[in-house]
């Protein structure tokens, strides 16, 4: 009993993540080497033909350029937002239980919700931050159908859901540098600024890398739902992310084995950020 | 006296900051509520306003019109709470497989496992998961949406940290007094785990609410879709573009997730840090 017990404790966790997770992932490398026969009835071997159909195509390379854009300004932005905002709310001046559910708040909300909220506030006639922007500015933006706005727009929308996951480990790394360290450091004249440049950002360094990773992750993966609700890839697909064309390129445009060499691609992305967070990550976390 | 005002000073600038910035940061679900509460002759006005003109409920029961609205709501239940209770029933069983027991494989079980983090989820749903839901006739179902999300790393990890820190010696108190494993693993781990239950539980369900990928490619009929992608059907829908509608549907489609997430703030936040998913 007690030598076929743990394998039977495993047997549904691995029933799920080989057929949910491993199968379609090792279904798409496949897929990514055959083409669908001109009536769509069978599927031709192809060799690498879908990736160099997927690279010489202009629009792939457009969502890649607008993706190292999107990404990691996006990150940055959150990064030290993020920072900062912990920073004060690690003061525990009085009402910090309070004002960390207000500030908090967005974890719960979803990105779908987080794009139609800011699709709202942005709106020409009815939003808020629209009349700001105009009241400030003086000027009338169309956000989400001209330019560079439709990027702002992405940015607002993004920063403001991923800024609390950010905080709350942020707040966690803050507790855990000693007391006594910025004491000392007080005492020999170094100012909020300096005991925050020269101690608490370089003590949670490790934790920084670890959002940073995160951040990368969900910003290039799970900000579809932002993308589709409040811009849909556009103007012109000038928002397209590599996420979306390949969402846009398997649903929209049926086309099978070109998306599935994206999802290649994205496979490899995935495994690039992997062994950058082992090789880089092992030698930080020592710091600590 | 010089350094306990500038402390002071110090305490009353970083407070009204965060008074400034907790302000901003809610605005937008703020804002959201007095527009779904405007009677629609001042959904137009302008400027716009900051606080309602009146409480309107109207646009709330136009908002379950526009699209079947109480419908995709007992869909998002429905998903969201049979995810869950899948996810921790088979992480708590794999998490004590791993906390408690020596089993040939076990390392290479434990990184096959560790590397499904590393994989893209919505990678994988958009072509190949997608096309094996075809081959089951899963596509427009519920099975579609619950059954992949039953088991997770995550939840995994996290039980099998929880329970390695639960000393060994009840194990072998409980061995003495003649319980088998199950009868441990049932009479004493479970029961010393509820608080580790209860905040993977809330993770799971506020996850589980908030997809969108996936319920958007995989239910094709309206009435199989949740609450998500009923708020985009509702953006598409209003094509005289009624925002208080809109907001009255996203504040429905909000409010169990923000209500969970403000009433058990603390597990939330304590678990997170813990288990390190991605947000």
């Amino acid at each position: 009993m007690r030598k076929f017990l743990p394998y039977l404790l495993l047997i549904p966790t691995f029933l799920v993540i080989i057929l949910f997770i491993y199968w379609p992932a090792a279904d798409s490398f496949r897929m990514s080497l055959y083409k669908v026969s001109p009536f769509g009835n069978r599927m031709i071997y192809t060799g690498l033909g879908n990736f160099q159909k997927v690279f010489s195509s202009a629009e792939y390379r457009k969502a890649v350029l607008f993706t190292t854009l999107y990404v990691p300004v996006t990150v940055l932005l959150t990064i030290f937002i993020s920072f900062f905002l912990a920073l004060l709310l690690n003061q525990n001046v009085p009402g910090t239980r309070f004002y960390r559910t207000f500030i908090f708040a967005p974890y719960a909300v979803s990105p779908a919700i987080a794009g139609t909220l800011w699709t709202f506030l942005l709106n020409p006639v009815v939003g808020h931050v629209n009349y700001f922007f105009m009241a400030v500015f003086g000027t009338q933006v169309e956000w989400l159908t001209t330019k560079p706005y439709a990027l702002i727009a992405l940015f607002f929308a993004s920063v403001w859901k991923m800024m609390p996951f950010d905080i709350i480990f942020y707040i966690a790394g803050l507790q855990s540098v000693p007391d006594e360290l910025m004491e000392s450091a007080t005492l020999d004249g170094a100012g909020v600024l300096k005991k925050m440049w020269r101690i608490q950002f370089p003590m949670v360094s490790p934790i920084t890398f670890y959002l940073v990773i995160m951040n990368i992750i969900v910003a290039m993966f799970s900000s579809f739902a932002i993308i589709d609700v409040m811009t849909k890839g556009g103007p012109g697909g000038y928002t397209t992310t590599m996420m979306y064309r390949l969402y846009l390129d398997a649903f929209a445009f049926q086309k099978t084995g070109p998306a599935s060499a994206q999802s290649v691609i994205m496979f490899g992305l995935m495994a690039i950020i992997t062994v950058i967070y082992f090789v880089f990550g092992e030698r930080r976390v020592h710091y600590r | 006296m010089k350094r306990s005002t500038r402390i002071r000073v110090n305490t009353i600038l970083i407070e009204i900051t965060l008074v400034i910035v907790s302000f901003i940061v809610f605005l937008p679900i703020i804002l959201a509520i007095t527009m779904s509460l405007q009677p629609p002759e001042h959904v137009f006005s302008f400027p716009p306003k900051l606080f309602p003109r009146g409480f309107e409920i109207q646009n709330f029961v136009q908002a379950f019109h526009t699209v079947p609205f109480a419908r995709l709501l007992f869909n998002s239940m429905l998903i969201a709470v049979c995810t869950t209770a899948g996810k921790i029933v088979t992480g708590i069983l794999a998490g004590y497989a791993f906390a408690s027991f020596k089993f040939f494989g076990k390392s290479l079980a434990f990184a096959f496992l560790f590397a499904t983090l590393f994989l893209p989820a919505e990678t994988i749903m958009i072509v190949p998961l997608f096309s094996i839901m075809r081959k089951f006739g899963w596509v427009n179902t519920y099975w579609a949406m619950i059954i992949p999300f039953m088991a997770s790393a995550t939840n995994t990890f996290l039980f099998r940290q929880h329970f390695r820190t639960i000393p060994s010696e009840l194990e072998d108190a409980a061995k003495i007094d003649g319980a088998g494993p199950l009868r441990y693993f049932w009479s004493i781990l479970v029961p010393l785990s509820k608080a580790m239950i209860g905040g993977a539980a809330i993770i799971n369900f506020v996850y589980a609410w908030n997809m969108y990928l996936w319920p958007l490619i995989v239910s094709m009929e309206d009435q199989m879709k949740t609450v998500q992608i009923g708020v985009k059907m509702m953006i598409d829908a209003e094509s005289a573009n009624n925002w208080g509608i809109i907001m009255a549907g996203t504040l429905v489609a909000l409010f169990p997730t923000l209500l969970v997430f403000i009433l058990l703030q603390g597990v939330f936040v304590k678990s997170l840090v813990r288990s390190g998913v991605k947000g």
